[in-house]
């Protein structure tokens, strides 16, 4: 096999993943937290891509433009969602909650088709078809965009958990739940700004995801439980995992394009999955419990 | 005998034995009274009654979250269809074999999940991970028709044949009613006998049911084992009723999810919550369509909003599913 | 979700429908009414899901037939009732049951190979007749069937068609690719149309080899990976049978990753020549070639049907939905057609009036509308059209040709 294809479909595959990477992050923060598994999440950032199509479509608004709002405005949803319906589960078995977010899933999923359609809708940037190259090498502008920009996010969220107050007052309410309820944090409050943080990472994972593929009100269910093998693979609740997880996921698969069948690729990452849970179950960057 | 029916009727509440007859004996005459349409929508009904009974055994008798018990149901599938199709095999006989690459199956994940200590949302995605593979998998793999599907030869206009299972839908709706039967009576000697008692031990609390001296390993095996034999039939069901196979809807994702809805919602771990969660959601599904037709709301993906409200509102304000409460309206609650 | 059975002038097919319905009630009028009940025909599309732009444009030509079938002389009523198989196959195959069930007569549709199949053992079961628009999976008539009917070239056929087309080009342009690569849709109708290229290939003596054969996942968000591969091979010509989306995908990765073959052809699949395809990749789509069936624009109802597709929908341009409509009035005729013989709407009286079908004044390309023995239309041809300002043109036969065929083709820089 040639050289240069393998690298090029490399980058591709990890350009992609970063940005994968910044979708499971908002996962891994929720988990980490809240102890929910949020199984909405693929759906979640399925809306703020109809947002981003959308501000495109009646303002020709460059997606990374509208990144900023859409994160807001899914920062807003998450908080709402977390201190109206979640948060009454917290306590409640794990199945509860599972359905609690499947119900919510299937009402954006469906939500969206009524007010979308079933059609595939696209984000064509004027440069969306561009690409730039480097020697044997070609790179795609819009991945190479929008991995930087999820890279720049991911590190933001990295400094604020470690130099915010509120970011430190989120990890104490992670790591001992009582003793901040005893030191008087509003523990419900932050775990509402959490669940808005990792809805906000998610919304602008969707702006990024926007400019790569077509969006059509289905692709929830996917992405949820692509979010979800990253976070296993990384660690559940670890950061960093989940942008190592989404890179080695994404590189993953587009070699196994290359080497496989193409449509039997995502058979890799499952396979990769398996091999995590069963020889290191914390996932690669997990603390043993 | 007597001890098998004693033991079956044991500490049932008084009232629910007639009501329980009143119920098998309506079913018995449903397809006299109902046109084909009903007819239909009963089948589907006891089909998810049926699965939703296997599945309870995982989760709600032994506490183990499987979200990926299509795979069972696709490997029953596959199984008795590849034998029928290729082979002429009666299914039958080839539900031994569904039944066989079920417990396969299910003897590995277990085997893997359960010696690493893998439980909760962790074991959740590992059985959605071998659903996947498995789908992807059987979509390249020509013999058994890979994404192309696979097609069962269907019975002609006017004719039947009980031994292959090619016939008329009242034919198919006696065939599911006896399963969703026999699995309802099987849950019900599980969950009186001594390994349901073991399996509630430990689903409430392992390490209780460890010191106690339950080998969790073994309960948990048994439990994925059972479960998994339970569903296959229901695979070589959908096989013969429905005729026309493929990887992309048999092992999808969201045919687990679907399976599980009916038990959780009717009461986890309950004998009449899987029959009464699998009656509301197939019947909701139904009148939320024929309500939107007639309101003339045909968007698509209204009907299915209204499902997921619904959902939403059950799980909210009944958290233990509706049977528990209905059983408590009922005067059926179990004697303490 | 299914239509309740609904009057083709019931007030719920829509404002678009409403003109549609005005003729037909003036044609029920004029005509002497036939005393017999009207033939009511379930007509299943994927009007939402991955194939929903089809499943939509199919129901135009069906939405087309009361008011344009009395003008063809036919004077027998029939009722329209519309259902979504929702791009799955269960649903499709549920709701043929429901349609069935709420009194339909005959069922068209369904645009499908795999929904084809379900829908087909579902019509025999019950027997009623199934007439199939489009579906191109050879199984579905080798099953013995006694109520299908297929008015769709099977996938032997279209890839036959395909590559004398093919050939009839590279002749004709005096061009010949030495090596090519294949890329297919892995769903029902791609691998039937696989099996078929790589049975037919060596007895059409084709000037190149194949390199690669490339399958993709028909619910690929993303083909780079793929286009890369195909790319690898140095294939001087790239052979693909897509859906719409995939087709789209496919182009835009190959600007992105600047290759340029010397042509893209389809020996027989849909996607290239739709609306949509256009609308999305702009002079991106031109000069791609498509081999399928046509219109046939000689045809005296082609003609006819082009009238009534723009009194009915003005604001569409026919020709981006032409294959999908013409074969679903054509299947739509075709029961209407057998049920003015069979005076019945009785299952097995309608399935022998369609075994004895013979429509000479018909639509698409091909002899007159007939089945064999299998219930199979043997008789439908195929052209190549290629993309050119924004619309498919039949570049061959040269007997039907409205320009001639440009191969090798300009590269995407080379484009205004």
């Amino acid at each position: 096999m040639p050289l240069d294809l393998v690298l090029n479909v490399a980058i591709g595959g990890v350009l992609t993943g970063l940005v994968y990477g910044l979708m499971a992050l908002g996962l891994s923060v929720i988990f980490g937290v809240v102890r929910i598994v949020n199984f909405a999440h693929g759906e979640m950032m399925t809306v703020a891509m109809y947002a981003a199509v959308m501000a495109f479509a009646h303002w020709q608004l460059d997606p990374f433009a509208v990144l900023l709002p859409v994160a807001a405005g899914l920062f807003l949803f998450g908080y709402g969602l977390q201190t109206s319906l979640i948060n009454p589960f917290i306590t409640r078995p794990e199945h509860s909650q599972f359905m609690l977010l499947v119900a919510i899933a299937i009402v954006t999923v469906n939500g969206l088709l009524m007010a979308f359609g079933p059609n595939a809708r696209t984000v064509l940037v004027p440069y969306a078809l561009d690409s730039i190259e480097l020697g044997p090498l070609l790179v795609d502008k819009v991945r190479l965009y929008a991995a930087g920009t999820a890279l720049a996010i991911a590190a933001g969220l990295f400094a604020f958990f470690r130099y915010a107050r509120l970011g430190a007052a989120i990890r104490a309410a992670a790591d001992n739940h009582t003793g901040a309820l005893v030191v008087g944090l509003n523990v419900k409050r932050l775990y509402a700004a959490t669940f808005g943080l990792g809805s906000a990472c998610v919304g602008a994972a969707g702006c990024l995801m926007a400019v790569l593929i077509d969006v059509t009100p289905t692709l929830g269910p996917v992405y949820t439980l692509l979010a979800f093998v990253i976070v296993i693979v990384g660690g559940l609740g670890s950061m960093m995992g989940a942008l190592v997880g989404g890179v080695l996921i994404g590189l993953s698969e587009a070699l196994a394009g290359l080497v496989l069948v193409p449509s039997a690729k995502s058979m890799v990452t499952f396979a990769l999955l398996i091999l995590v849970l069963l020889l290191r179950p914390q996932g690669l960057f997990g603390r043993r419990a | 005998m007597t001890d098998w029916a004693g033991r079956m009727a044991g500490d049932a509440p008084p009232r629910a034995l007639p009501l329980l007859a009143a119920l098998l004996a309506a079913l018995l005459v449903l397809p006299a009274i109902v046109d084909s349409y009903v007819l239909s929508i009963a089948i589907l009904v006891l089909y998810f009654a049926y699965v939703g009974q296997a599945w309870n055994i995982m989760m709600g008798f032994a506490g183990q979250l499987s979200l990926g018990h299509s795979l069972y149901v696709g490997l029953g599938a596959y199984a008795s269809a590849v034998l029928f199709v290729h082979h002429g095999v009666a299914p039958w006989i080839g539900a031994f074999a569904a039944i066989g690459a079920a417990i396969a199956a299910a003897a590995i994940i277990g085997a893997l999940a359960f010696r690493f200590g893998i439980a909760g949302v962790y074991f959740a995605l590992l059985t959605i991970a071998f659903a996947e593979f498995t789908r992807i998998g059987f979509d390249h793999f020509p013999w058994i028709g890979g994404s192309g599907g696979l097609f069962l030869p269907v019975a002609r206009h006017g004719e039947s044949e009980f031994w292959m299972l090619r016939g008329p839908p009242v034919m198919f709706y006696y065939v599911i009613l006896s399963m969703a039967a026999m699995a309802f009576a099987m849950c019900r000697l599980l969950m009186v006998g001594r390994i349901g008692y073991y399996w509630r031990a430990l689903r409430e609390d392992e390490d209780a049911a460890r010191a106690l001296g339950i080998d969790i390993f073994r309960y948990k095996m048994l439990a994925i084992l059972i479960s998994s034999a339970m569903t296959a039939p229901a695979g070589v069901f959908f096989a013969f009723y429905y005729n026309t196979l493929f990887p992309e809807q048999i092992f999808s994702m969201l045919r687990s999810i679907e399976l599980i809805l009916g038990p959780i919602i009717g009461g986890l771990g309950t004998l009449f919550g899987p029959i009464l969660g699998a009656f509301v959601l197939t019947v909701l599904a139904e009148v939320l369509n024929e309500v939107l037709a007639a309101l003339g709301w045909e968007i698509p993906g209204a009907r299915q909003v209204f499902y997921g409200l619904c959902l939403l509102v059950v799980v909210m304000y009944l958290p233990e599913g509706i049977w528990p409460a209905l059983a408590r309206r009922l005067g059926l609650e179990r004697r303490r | 979700m299914i239509d309740r059975p609904l009057l083709v002038r019931g007030p719920r097919l829509g404002r678009r429908a409403f003109a549609a319905g005005a003729v037909a009630l003036a044609g029920a009028g004029t005509a002497r009414a036939q005393a017999m009940l009207p033939l009511k025909i379930g007509v299943l599309l994927p009007k939402t899901g991955v194939q929903a732009f089809f499943g939509q444009s199919c129901q135009r030509g069906a939405d087309i037939a009361p008011a344009l079938l009395p003008e063809l002389g036919y004077q027998a009523r029939f009722e329209l009732m519309n259902a979504d198989t929702e791009t799955n196959v269960d649903t499709a195959r549920a709701r043929a049951e429901k349609l069935i069930n709420d009194g339909a007569h005959v069922l068209v549709g369904p645009f499908d190979s795999g929904a084809a199949g379900a829908i087909a053992q579902v019509a025999e079961q019950r027997g009623v007749p199934f007439v199939i628009n489009i579906a191109a999976a050879p199984q579905i008539t080798e099953q013995g069937y006694k109520f299908v009917f297929r008015n769709f070239p099977t996938s032997g056929m279209l890839v036959t068609n395909g590559f004398s087309l093919m050939k009839d080009m590279f002749a004709a342009t005096g061009a010949m690719p030495k090596t090519a690569v294949f890329m297919h849709v892995n769903d029902t109708f791609g691998q039937a149309n696989r099996a078929a290229i790589e049975r037919l290939f060596p007895s059409f003596n084709m000037p190149f080899r194949i390199l690669d054969t490339i399958a993709y996942d028909p619910a690929a968000r993303d083909l780079s990976v793929e286009v890369a591969k195909a790319k690898a091979t140095q294939a001087e010509l790239l052979m693909v049978v897509a859906r719409l989306n995939d087709a789209i995908l496919l182009v835009r990765e190959m600007v992105k990753q600047r290759w340029e073959p010397m042509g893209i052809v389809s020996p027989g699949s849909p996607g290239m020549y739709e609306e949509q395809f256009f609308t999305s990749l702009g002079k991106y789509s031109e000069f791609i070639v498509s081999n399928v069936p046509w219109y046939n624009p000689r045809s005296e109802v082609a003609n006819l049907l082009a009238q009534a597709f723009k009194k009915q929908f003005p604001n569409d341009r026919m020709i981006g939905h032409i294959f999908n409509v013409g074969f679903t009035f054509e299947a739509v005729l075709g029961a209407v057609d057998a049920y003015q013989r069979a005076r019945s709407t009785d299952g097995k009286a309608l399935a022998e009036a369609l075994r004895a079908t013979r429509i000479e004044k018909h639509v698409m390309v091909g002899g007159p509308i007939a089945f064999d023995a299998k219930g199979q239309n043997i008789a439908i041809g195929s052209a190549a059209l290629q993309n050119r300002n924004g619309e498919p043109r039949v570049v061959l036969p040269a007997t039907a040709a409205e320009a001639t065929p440009v191969f090798p083709i300009p590269g995407w820089t080379k484009r205004g």
